[in-house]
């Protein structure tokens, strides 16, 4: 009799397993106690490790970001580092809550795939990386090149796009991770390396001679890079949004982390209104109110972040171009927080 | 007369009957498993709908967009989805079958080589074996990779071979033959070629049964084989020329081309495997009773016919299970492909299509499928080939 005992509790058990409804991000997050967040493999600026083996760059901030917001505790993250093929499973399946992996948003991913985009945290465009020695000096130059992309990205369909307009023939190289595309490119497997531009500066930093090579002038795509979350879950994709438009405030208001205990006394209403002196913003969303405060305190706004990880403050030496603040002639235009 | 079971008794509950009781089993577990797919794909659905994920496979027929290194058949970006599956299936067998027949052949010379009684020849293969086994094969596809492409000079300064054969690290450039229509002859005089040597196959073994007399089949077959065609080649005026491949712009253009990830991987693959058909070779041999060809030597036979007419076609029956098994392994380990981009259906459909469209669960599904069907194919062979080497009783 036993066995007919537990041959039906098993049974009763699988039932059980199947009624799985889904899940509250936000609610799990917290009862985890940690945020799931999906980086890049190794991308110089947007997610790499140090030399003391500690990741840093905009995306692995934004996931801070999201955590500072969430758990009051920017270091309660744990990382998945993922390379551009495994992204949107692991979002979709659910083994991460936010994917900050320097993304492109594109209509066919924002619609199809169960995805939301929260908007773009860096605007880039996509462009050809060359060696000094091909001799040449524009794209159109390429004709016959090989290239060597990496696969499942939107690079790779741009490209497509931009040979046929101009009546080019190509030969695709296509790997894995960005790592081995420059391998690639090193051990002279193709002539071209081609990616968002602000990838290219990254990879030409792990040439032995990164004066050897140089980016071309034209710029083939646009690329709006931005995190995404699971569609469904309007309460989670709110925060995070709200986490990236907080941060841009922040700049805007002139708060950032050296003074935003000072900015707690501060007479004005917008940053009275961030900061959670006043109104019931973090409230609204299920946070604290101390929500954007923790970002701002622990992470930084936006600017500051763009500085230290891509900008004048690390060996990328990228310019803000158009992820200047919309005030200063960029697009980067955060929605009022009231 | 012992019995072995009891006469059910009438006055005994139906759960305590053994023989009904394993049948109730049975037919639990059967319902346990059957309703444990139905939740889990249930759940799966449902998740999936609700967060507005396309389904189906609608996919396969739009257009890809992206390029591909290598296809056997025409391809180019505006094909569809279902067309880079054809593609990746095409390279993935291609990989394969040079993986299979290499590592084949080295495999049996190596296994017969560790066998030899010669000191030097039997240490140099076990040495051989034992370190290319003992790497993992994932590490052995990267290093020759990395060393094809780093041995390789840039396409500019190709090492030329009678100015028709160019090596650089963009690969390998052959002449490419382009047939005219007068090659239909030598394409006759091949197979009228092969039914001569069916016959003559047919008479050398009737010969061989009366006098006991040796024909070189093999070799015969072979001259017939090259000798006629080429001889109607001519006759019929060269009916095909070479397209010679040339540097053009950036890269040789024209020919055909080997890439350098078809060669690493053909390559690593075949020394990985032919390890294990190796070892499986040795065993076959050693599993042959001594007195075989002891018996052999006494008629006075020479060791290569012994070991040709003797000994192979009785280890063969213990080799063939075993190397089904690399044959199988092989062709799975294709699949790593992805490590060095070489463009096989694991990359190009289970990577870069998939996450163009995003449908994990019908790609995964249509490319597990493929393996479960090559490998079936590759068992079914492979057992046909095992039931004809049994011995037969007579």
């Amino acid at each position: 009799m036993k066995l007919f005992k537990t041959a039906t509790l098993s049974l009763a058990a699988l039932a059980m397993t199947a009624t799985v409804s889904m899940a509250d991000t936000l609610d799990d997050t917290k009862k985890k106690g940690y945020l799931s967040c999906g980086l890049n493999t190794g991308l110089a600026g947007f997610a790499a490790p140090d030399t003391d083996g500690v990741w840093k760059g905009i995306d692995v901030d934004f996931c801070k970001a999201v955590s500072a917001a969430v758990l009051g505790d920017a270091s309660k993250v744990k990382y998945a580092h993922l390379n551009a093929k495994e992204r949107f499973t692991a979002l979709q399946s659910g083994e991460i809550d936010v994917l900050a992996r320097n993304t492109t948003w594109t209509a066919t991913r924002d619609t199809s795939l169960g995805l939301n985009f929260i908007g773009a945290n860096y605007y880039d465009g996509q462009g050809f990386l060359v060696s000094k020695k091909l001799g040449v000096k524009s794209a159109k130059e390429l004709d016959g090149a090989a290239f060597c992309i990496q696969a499942g990205t939107t690079t790779e369909l741009n490209l497509t796009d931009y040979f046929k307009a101009n009546k080019m023939e190509y030969t695709p190289v296509t790997y894995d991770t960005a790592a081995q595309v420059i391998e690639g490119f090193k051990a002279g497997r193709c002539d071209v390396v081609t990616s968002d531009a602000s990838q290219l500066y990254a990879l030409r930093t792990q040439l032995k001679d990164p004066s050897s090579a140089f980016v071309l002038p034209e710029i083939i795509s646009k690329e709006p890079l931005g995190p995404v979350v699971r569609q469904g879950d309007d309460k989670w994709f709110n925060i995070v949004r709200w986490t990236h438009i907080a941060m841009l405030n922040a700049e805007e208001l002139g708060v950032n982390s050296q003074n935003v205990d000072q900015m707690l006394n501060s007479s004005n209403p917008s940053i009275q209104r961030l900061l959670g002196v006043s109104g019931k913003i973090g409230e609204q969303m299920g946070l604290d109110a101390k929500w954007a405060y923790n970002i701002i305190k622990q992470v930084g706004n936006y600017g500051e972040v763009f500085e230290r990880n891509v900008g004048k403050g690390s060996p990328l030496q990228i310019d803000r171009g158009l992820n200047k603040l919309w005030k200063d002639g960029g697009l980067q235009y955060g929605a009022p927080i009231r | 007369m012992k019995k072995y079971r009891k006469e059910p008794q009438e006055n005994v509950a139906f759960y305590n009957n053994p023989e009904k009781r394993a049948i109730i089993y049975q037919i639990l577990a059967l319902a346990a498993i059957f309703i444990f797919t139905y939740f889990i794909l249930n759940n799966m659905f449902t998740n999936i709908e609700k967060r507005g994920i396309n389904t189906g496979f609608d996919f396969l027929s739009s257009e890809a967009g992206f390029g591909i290194l290598q296809s056997l058949i025409e391809y180019d970006e505006s094909n569809s989805h279902g067309k880079v599956f054809i593609v990746g299936l095409l390279n993935t067998l291609l990989v394969s079958a040079i993986g299979i027949f290499f590592a084949s052949i080295i495999g049996l010379l190596i296994g017969i080589g560790r066998l030899s009684k010669n000191f030097m020849v039997s240490k140099l293969c076990m040495i051989y074996v034992e370190t290319f086994r003992n790497i993992p094969i994932l590490l052995q596809i990267l290093f020759w990779y990395n060393v094809v492409l780093a041995s390789l000079p840039n396409p500019r300064q190709s090492f030329s071979y009678f100015d028709s054969i160019f090596l650089n690290n963009r690969g390998l450039y052959i002449p490419k033959p382009i047939l005219e229509s007068g090659f239909i002859a030598v394409i006759i005089a091949f197979i009228l070629g092969l039914i001569a040597c069916a016959y003559l196959v047919k008479w050398a073994k009737t010969k061989h049964d009366e006098t006991g007399e040796e024909f070189p089949v093999v070799w015969t077959s072979l001259a017939i084989l090259i000798v006629a065609p080429t001889l109607v080649f001519f006759v019929s005026g060269t009916p095909a020329t070479l397209e010679y491949a040339e540097l053009k712009g950036f890269n040789f253009k024209g020919g055909w081309t080997l890439i350098p990830e078809l060669l690493a991987l053909a390559f690593a693959l075949s020394i990985y495997t032919a390890t294990y058909i190796a070892e499986a070779v040795r065993a076959g041999i050693e599993a042959v009773p001594k007195g075989q060809k002891e018996a052999a030597h006494a008629l006075g036979l020479k060791d290569h016919i012994i070991l040709k007419k003797v000994v192979l076609p009785q280890a063969l029956r213990v080799i063939i299970p075993p190397v089904i098994n690399q044959y199988l392994n092989l062709t799975k380990n294709s699949s790593l492909a992805t490590a060095i981009g070489y463009p096989e259906l694991v990359t190009i459909f289970a990577g870069t299509s998939l996450n163009q469209v995003g449908q994990a669960i019908e790609i995964i599904l249509m490319t597990m499928a493929v393996y479960l069907t090559i490998s079936i194919v590759i068992s079914l062979i492979m057992n046909y080939a095992n039931e004809k080497m049994k011995i037969k009783e007579r």
